[in-house]
């Protein structure tokens, strides 16, 4: 980003910044994990399973850690979900598997699930191996568009089936939202990298970076070449504010800021300004919001629309962001913002009300002075790659049924790029079924 | 205030809680912190004869359960492997320092009168309140005819008893073995020597668990296991049966009964006492946590008494024991049935499941508004009490006795082939 005297790399010594970006949350000791594990019920037909949308046997393998059977808890969730580790570090745990964890009732103090699978499946990394091996050859070739946790999971899963994977993806290093859109500190230790080359380990999944769908290939193309195709292509675009001034120097996507702040290992090199504004409710803007400040922004703001209850990000993240030092507004539209040629001055918000059950802002401006502009308003699909083919997008999304298939035969989808919650876990989730779904449809063929 | 207080065969007590013959009490120095804490007494870790026995290093095994720590223990040390002079000394210094308080000494030496002959007024002239016979104890010692190899054979148990009747004026415990099938013939056999008391249970003959990579039971002593004496809470059931048989039989209930087993804290002891016991005697929950312990069982004894209107551990003593019956005196009419507080309820599953798979199928799961619901099918449900022992829940599923019709035990039923006839009126 172009620096003004505003807008400034190396605000922290590089000390400093190393720790702010180090691992947020840092492992249990094998002593906690004991503790811990101890603690779980071991419920039958256990609500935290149905509240985890890759359905791992929580109970399970929480249950093989408290009698030390690491490699078999590590393998009880890897199973359900290969991405097990990035999970267990970005999964909001409070709105699914903890939220739904018997001892809210007991004791309002739930299991530490997220933590504790994390435990195992650090155990299976570290062991430089992965517990699954390839089913005899199919000679299928399937291509998956899209390195992200949905297309990974499905090459995954593909893969251990006996076909052959290749994977597209238009960046320079695989890994999708876990290597470019999510916070330093929560897959701190190149992580992202570390646990694809674990999920590749299995063999037989090649990837092909800086292939675009739309300018490198066409669905129609892949179609012709392979026995399937999936597509995990995730959000291309992000949402405008719509209002004046959102083009002044200083005005940045919340994307591309954490994408910057991923791509640089020391972070010294990352720019931000001294009055940061985070305009947003989702677990983007918490991100943004909180590296701008753990890279040295004196005062950051996030400004939200709604209440705190309808923020997308959980309570849990949000008082992250507070206890990180950033202040959040509520109930604030912006209306404009102010500049000159040499970058942002300022943000005008219309404070609002629920005037029954709609959202009013009548309650008159207020300015936030600011040099740095962080926009966070949602990420959209972009169907222009596929512009050329005949398939059926809906609501923004393409459409897929209940087994990732879209309106165009022999091509599956899943992950941000379809319907449903923004999640790793959840993509994670759809490619594995897809995977599925492509194998039935390909040995049912019986060729 | 309830006074806890005891005059156990003659033996006087400000309370009834003594450490029990063991590591703690094997020295003067532990004596004195104990008896500073509030122990009204202590059996003083077992004599006998010099040379003293050599103690192995690598002495206890445990038993860990959920995360629970020495939920049982398990030992291989011996009795005192100090020279007698030393121990003799320090008894006599200490019950001059503390004449309020119980000093019993355990004694253990060959099954020959001589010995004991010999070793009794050495210990008489301690000062000593007392002495307890250790037949009990069930490893090292026993393959030298000792300890519980006395205790399996009444004959023995009931001629050492004699012996030490013969030669000292103190009063004799018998400390029984466990290690037997019927807890009345050594209780007897104690009782025709002339025994005042006895005290039970000693240490169960246990492998208390197996290193996978030594390949040997623990605790493991240069590459070899052996087995050891089993104690501490898990125990606890096994003593308070034996307790019980010992106070309910009509010729036994005549012994005054020291309380050992797994004994941590005042309700331990409280079921202890009403159990037939008068003293309780004390050592792996002092191991694990220390002498302090004893402040709570003082305390919360106490109040217990007091809440029930109880004054005196005369006046709880044995209070169960008429209610602890033959399993074919009781009521076969009587039927109890499981009851869930939906409230309560964290929707676990635990209970639907242990009933489902390894019981009565008497509780159902169904979804209740979008949510898990377990409900009892009181017509399945045969009141075992399984749900309400799994279910993580205090008070959430508890057990409710229905309106019993008269009384039918087995010895009338019709099933029973061997039923007693009433005989015809008129």
């Amino acid at each position: 980003m172009d620096q003004t005297p505003n807008i400034a790399a190396n605000r922290l010594p590089p000390d400093m910044l190393a720790r702010n970006f180090s691992d947020a949350h840092p492992p249990l000791t094998a002593g906690q994990a004991t503790i811990e594990s101890d603690r779980c019920y071991f419920c039958y037909d256990a609500p935290c399973i149905e509240a985890c949308p890759t359905g791992i046997d929580i109970p399970g393998f929480i249950k093989k850690i408290s009698t030390g059977n690491i490699p078999g808890s590590a393998r009880t969730i890897l199973e359900s979900n290969i991405f097990g580790g990035a999970c267990a570090r970005v999964c909001p745990t409070e709105i699914l598997c903890e939220g739904k964890c018997v001892r809210n009732t007991q004791e309002d103090r739930p299991i530490q699930i997220g933590a504790l699978q994390r435990h195992a499946t650090d155990w299976q990394m570290r062991t430089g191996k992965q517990p699954f091996s390839r089913a005899p050859l199919t000679g299928k070739r399937i291509a998956v568009v899209g390195a992200g946790p949905a297309g990974l999971a499905c090459a995954h899963r593909l893969a251990m089936q006996g076909h052959d994977v290749v994977v597209f993806d238009a960046r320079a290093r695989a890994g999708g939202l876990n290597e470019y859109g999510i916070a330093a500190y929560k897959l701190a230790d190149e992580f992202a990298q570390k646990e694809v080359a674990f999920v590749l380990s299995i063999g037989g999944i090649t990837i092909e970076t800086g292939m675009l769908l739309g300018r490198d290939m066409t669905l129609t193309s892949l179609r012709a070449d392979y026995d399937a195709v999936f597509l995990g292509i995730g959000h291309a675009g992000v949402r405008a504010l719509g209002i004046a001034g959102e083009y002044f120097p200083g005005v940045h996507n919340a994307v591309e800021f954490i994408e910057e702040l991923r791509t640089s290992p020391t972070k010294s090199d990352v720019a931000v300004g001294r009055r940061v504004v985070v305009i947003g409710g989702g677990n983007t803007a918490i991100d943004a919001a909180v590296q701008a400040k753990r890279l040295g922004a004196e005062e950051v703001t996030l400004v939200y629309r709604r209440a705190a209850e309808n923020m997308s990000a959980t309570t849990v993240e949000q008082e992250w962001a507070q206890t990180n030092d950033v202040t959040i507004r509520y109930w604030s539209a912006p209306v404009r913002i102010d500049g000159t040629e040499h970058g942002v001055a300022s943000v005008t918000f219309a404070r609002g009300l629920a005037k029954d059950g709609r959202a009013v802002y009548d309650q008159g401006n207020y300015t936030l002075e600011a040099d740095m502009v962080l926009k966070a308003v949602g990420q959209l699909f972009l169907p222009d790659p596929l512009a050329e083919d005949d398939i059926v997008i809906e609501a923004g999304r393409i459409r897929v049924d209940a087994e990732g298939r879209t309106s165009m035969k022999g091509v599956y989808a899943g992950g941000d790029c379809t319907a449903g919650e923004d999640l790793t876990v959840a993509a994670v989730r759809d490619g594995r079924n897809a995977a599925e779904a492509i194998t039935a449809a390909l040995m049912k063929a019986g060729n | 205030m309830a006074d806890l207080s005891i005059n156990f065969a003659g033996i006087r007590s400000p309370n009834p809680f003594w450490l029990a013959s063991a590591p703690p009490t094997d020295k003067e120095y532990n004596v004195r912190r104990a008896l500073e804490a509030g122990w009204g007494g202590v059996v003083w870790k077992t004599l006998g004869e010099d040379p003293p026995v050599v103690n192995v290093s690598s002495r206890y095994g445990a038993t860990r359960y959920n995360g629970q720590r020495m939920a049982g223990l398990n030992n291989i040390e011996l009795i005192t492997d100090r020279p007698l002079a030393v121990n003799l000394a320090e008894i006599k210094a200490v019950k001059k320092d503390y004449p309020d308080r119980a000093i019993i000494v355990s004694i253990m030496v060959p099954c020959v009168e001589e010995s004991w002959k010999r070793i009794l007024p050495l210990v008489e002239a301690t000062g000593a309140d007392g002495i307890e016979l250790n037949f009990g104890c069930p490893h090292g010692m026993s393959e030298r005819n000792m300890g519980s190899a006395v205790g399996q054979v009444p004959e023995y148990v009931e001629m050492v008893t004699r012996w030490c009747k013969q030669y000292t004026r103190m009063p004799v415990i018998v400390k029984l073995t466990p290690n037997i099938t019927n807890i009345l013939n050594p209780a007897r056999a104690a009782l025709r020597g002339g025994a005042d008391a006895v005290s039970l249970i000693n240490t169960i003959q246990s492998v208390v668990g197996v290193d996978l990579d030594a390949m040997a039971p623990m605790p493991v002593v240069d590459g070899r296991g052996t087995h050891g004496g089993y104690c501490g809470p898990a125990v606890k059931p096994i003593a308070l049966r034996m307790l019980g048989e010992i106070a309910r039989t009509p010729d036994t209930s005549v012994l005054p009964i020291s309380g050992i087993g797994g004994i941590s804290n005042w309700r331990d002891v409280a079921e202890f006492l009403v159990m037939g016991a008068t003293s309780l005697q004390v050592c792996t929950a002092a191991m694990h946590y220390g002498f302090r312990i004893v402040e709570d069982m003082i305390d919360g004894l106490s109040n217990w008494m007091d809440e029930k209107g109880f004054e005196t551990i005369a006046d709880v003593t044995g209070r169960a024991v008429p209610n602890f019956v033959n399993w074919n005196q009781l009521n076969l009419k009587f039927r109890t049935l499981a009851a869930i507080d939906q409230e309560a309820c964290i929707k676990c599953g635990l209970c639907h499941i242990a009933c489902e798979d390894t019981s009565h199928q008497a509780i159902s799961k169904t979804l209740l508004n979008g949510e898990r619901h377990y409900e009892v099918i009181d017509e399945e449900c045969v009141g075992c009490n399984l749900c309400a022992h799994v279910c993580p829940v205090d008070d959430c599923i508890t057990m409710v006795p229905q309106p019993v019709e008269g009384v039918q035990t087995w010895n009338e039923h019709p099933n029973n082939p061997m039923r007693k006839i009433p005989a015809k009126a008129g």
